[in-house]
């Protein structure tokens, strides 16, 4: 009896230890997102200025696998994974699609591309945001990876690193792509 | 009375501005609904979304963008019709149960509800042991003392005896 309750402590100590040791990878700050495996929204976004195709959900159910890149020009990590969007869209052989996300001046987008190098199959401006909310967008970047029938299947939050383009979305795109 | 007034004066001057200080508030006036109803729904519902740029502040807190942009959308859905439930459901359907501050009760979160009255359950038997465990330790401990003790207490009271005989 002394025994089992001096224990506890020891006890409880240890499955504290545990939680904590198979949470300590995970960021709390990403939002697991509810719209995994289901259909993309409808949403159909006018082009950039000076171009002639926006972007629309027709585009994501063509019958191959897609992926959707939210970007920014003011958005300073939107920069930083730029260099590796431009080399997924070389490497995976899919379409990379570009969602311009809430840009003061339409003209930003376009500057910030003929600056950086634009790796996009076809961009949609969403000046007002409101397809970015519809996709569940909370912060920019954020990358979908869509099936061939417009369902959504992964979402990563943040800038897409070296790390998460060679373990996770490529493997992802290449399982999706059968 | 120089003094009274400084001291007067001194707390004056600490509660003023603290008094005169509105508090903040994250809604725009170009927000706000002209239909005091509407607007009043749209800020209940506001209170109850979190805001999934700064987390633990509501939309109806917070000055990020998002949360404009979703105070703005809570309003549209109010005037388009819908009822409270429907302008939450809405926003849940984007962006998950995660943006409920308030979580609800389902099959996920029972664990999460259940804890709080789990833990006081829990701590009240722990009380209630201890308390009867001391109960029981302490009439054990009076009832019987160790031969020592006994051999010792005879000793001293033997030897008190003895004085009070002597004397």
């Amino acid at each position: 009896m002394r025994f089992s309750i001096a224990v506890i402590p020891l006890v409880l100590f240890a499955a504290l230890a545990g939680v904590f040791l198979l949470n300590i990878d995970k960021d709390a700050s990403v939002v697991p997102s509810v719209l995994i495996d289901k259909p993309a929204p409808e949403f159909s976004l006018p082009p950039l200025p000076g171009r002639d195709h926006g972007l629309s959900r027709a585009d994501l159910t063509k019958g191959n696998v897609s992926v959707l890149n939210v970007f920014a020009s003011w958005c300073i990590p939107c920069r930083a994974e730029h260099p590796l969007i431009k080399r997924l869209s070389r490497e995976a052989s899919v379409p990379v699609y570009g969602l311009n996300y809430k840009e003061k001046d339409p003209q930003d987008g376009v500057k910030w591309l003929d600056e950086l190098g634009d790796p996009y199959a076809a961009v949609g401006m969403d000046i007002s945001g409101r397809t970015g909310i519809d996709f569940g967008v909370y912060g920019v970047p954020e990358t979908f990876i869509i099936d061939g029938n417009g369902q959504i299947r992964y979402k990563h939050v943040g800038p897409v690193t070296v790390e998460v383009l060679e373990k996770v979305l490529m493997p992802k795109i290449e399982e999706l792509k059968g | 009375m120089i003094r009274r007034f400084k001291l007067v004066f001194g707390a004056l001057a600490i509660l003023l501005p603290v008094m005169a200080s509105s508090p903040a508030f994250a809604v725009n006036p170009d927000e706000m609904l002209s239909n005091p109803v509407l607007e009043e729904r749209a800020r209940e519902i506001s209170k109850e979304l979190r805001c999934l740029v700064c987390q633990n502040q509501s939309i109806d807190d917070s000055d990020a963008e998002l949360a404009r942009d979703l105070r703005v959308l809570v309003r549209e859905r109010l005037i388009a019709g819908d009822d409270n439930e429907e302008v939450i459901d809405y926003i849940v359907a984007r962006y998950g149960d995660y943006v409920l501050l308030n979580p609800p009760l389902k099959p996920e979160t029972y664990i999460l509800w259940a804890s709080p009255v789990v833990l006081v359950l829990l701590a009240m038997l722990a009380v209630f042991a201890f308390y009867r465990r001391k109960k029981r330790d302490g009439s054990t401990a009076s009832a019987s003392l160790s031969k020592d003790e006994q051999a010792r207490l005879d000793e001293l009271l033997g030897t008190s005896k003895d004085i009070g005989k002597s004397e």
